[in-house]
């Protein structure tokens, strides 16, 4: 395979991470928060961001430790508390940077971090990319894709349920009930783009 | 007696209905829907989720005089992940196509919102008896919402159920394949909610 292939694959790989095969419209990982943390756009886009970039560095890091860790020692059952411990460490350490680097960045993004470490989106991902075997490369694009296809779900989600505060929605299905309806339109709609990877 | 039998009501429909983790608090639906295409996933992650939540509950509540306030999620977690390890090497042995077919939902039980909020709000501060039972009938709460979903979705979406042919729904229906599709799951999960809140609300101005 030559180089120019390898990056149309790579490309498409992370666009079918964010599109086609979005985590949370297909694969329903990470619908808690998808549910419960959409009402405002601005909350929706910082929890998003923190998101995206978590699950691209803990993707990142969970292949290492399953490719050179655990494989070798034949552990592999091992792999959920270690995933679960990666991602806790690393929210972890990623709060306590952000906090003495920017004041700014912190009253931003800190409040969303301790939430991410019960997204299951990030460990879903994580269990995705050792199923499918995915290389180093494949794993980060994989991750960083799967991030984006969440924060545009997310964002568009709080846009859409602000547009509908004013309507009249039946009693029993107020506030998660006319959420769930909502992402299954957006599912249809995410599915539409699987023309477009095929025809990459 | 009394009172225990009470307590032991309380949990029952706590778990089923008033309190149902799936329709009324909206928690654990995350690794849930995927798996509701078909029945018998669904019955064999609602027994994986059952087992692991009553379990989990029952350990939390043993050792919750020996645990430090300060760590106890990672207590909760590490405990949680041990029984979703045994889960997950069981089905790998002796059903190796279910395990493929469940894939990464398995492991993801782990994070299921339901096993924390039950070990946190309850297991946490109750004896081991009761920390059980309330673990078992939410686990149980949810697989009736679940089973429920993956009813209608596989009968509507294949004509089948448990992967037998249904009469009329395997001939003479045109099937929805939208329904084992993943919008599928969203909407008849959102109707399912609908129905039963509804019921909740007129059962309660009946009173």
């Amino acid at each position: 395979m030559n180089l120019g292939s390898e990056v149309v694959g790579i490309i498409a790989l992370c666009f079918a991470a964010a599109f086609t095969q979005n985590i949370v419209l297909t694969t329903f990982l990470g619908l808690c928060p998808f549910l419960s943390v959409s009402r405002e756009v601005t909350t929706a886009a910082g929890l998003g961001v923190a998101v995206v970039f978590v699950m691209t560095f803990t993707c990142a890091l969970d292949w290492l430790a399953y490719r050179y860790v655990l494989q070798p020692l034949r552990l592999e059952f091992f792999r959920f508390i270690l995933f679960i411990v990666i991602i806790a460490a690393f929210v972890q350490l990623v709060e306590m940077i952000i906090e003495r680097g920017s004041v700014t960045l912190y009253q931003n993004l800190g409040i969303f971090l301790p939430l991410i470490t019960v997204n299951c989106a990030i460990l879903g991902a994580s269990l995705f990319m050792v199923i499918r075997g995915y290389s180093f490369v494949q794993t980060v694009a994989y991750g960083f894709g799967s991030g984006c296809g969440w924060l545009m779900a997310i964002v568009a989600m709080a846009g859409i349920r602000r547009k509908l505060a004013n309507d009249r929605i039946p009693a029993g299905l107020q506030g998660p009930g006319i959420a769930m309806v909502i992402a299954g339109i957006m599912a249809l709609a995410f599915i539409g783009f699987s023309g477009v990877l095929q025809g990459l | 007696m009394t009172a225990r039998e009470s307590a032991a009501r309380q949990a029952v429909l706590d778990g089923l209905w008033r309190n149902n983790p799936v329709f009324r608090q909206i928690l654990g639906i995350c690794s849930a829907l995927a798996v509701t295409n078909l029945l018998l996933n669904t019955a064999v992650m609602c027994a994986a989720l059952t087992l692991t939540t009553a379990m989990s509950c029952l350990t939390v509540s043993l050792l919750r005089n020996w645990t430090p306030r300060r760590v106890r999620m990672m207590v909760q977690v590490l405990i949680i992940a041990f029984y979703v390890i045994i889960i997950d090497l069981v089905l790998k042995a002796f059903w190796p196509a279910m395990s493929d077919n469940l894939g990464p939902y398995v492991g993801l039980i782990i994070t299921n919102c339901i096993i924390m909020g039950r070990c946190e709000a309850f297991a946490n501060s109750h004896r081991p008896a009761p920390s059980f039972a309330d673990g078992a009938f939410s686990g149980l709460g949810y697989s009736t919402v679940l089973l429920a979903v993956a009813f209608f979705r596989e009968l509507l979406g294949m004509g089948t159920l448990f992967g037998i042919a249904a009469p009329f729904f395997s001939t003479a229906w045109d099937k929805w394949i939208i329904m084992v599709m993943p919008p599928g799951a969203f909407f008849t999960l959102a109707c399912v909610v609908w129905f039963l809140r509804s019921r909740q609300a007129a059962l309660e101005e009946a009173k």
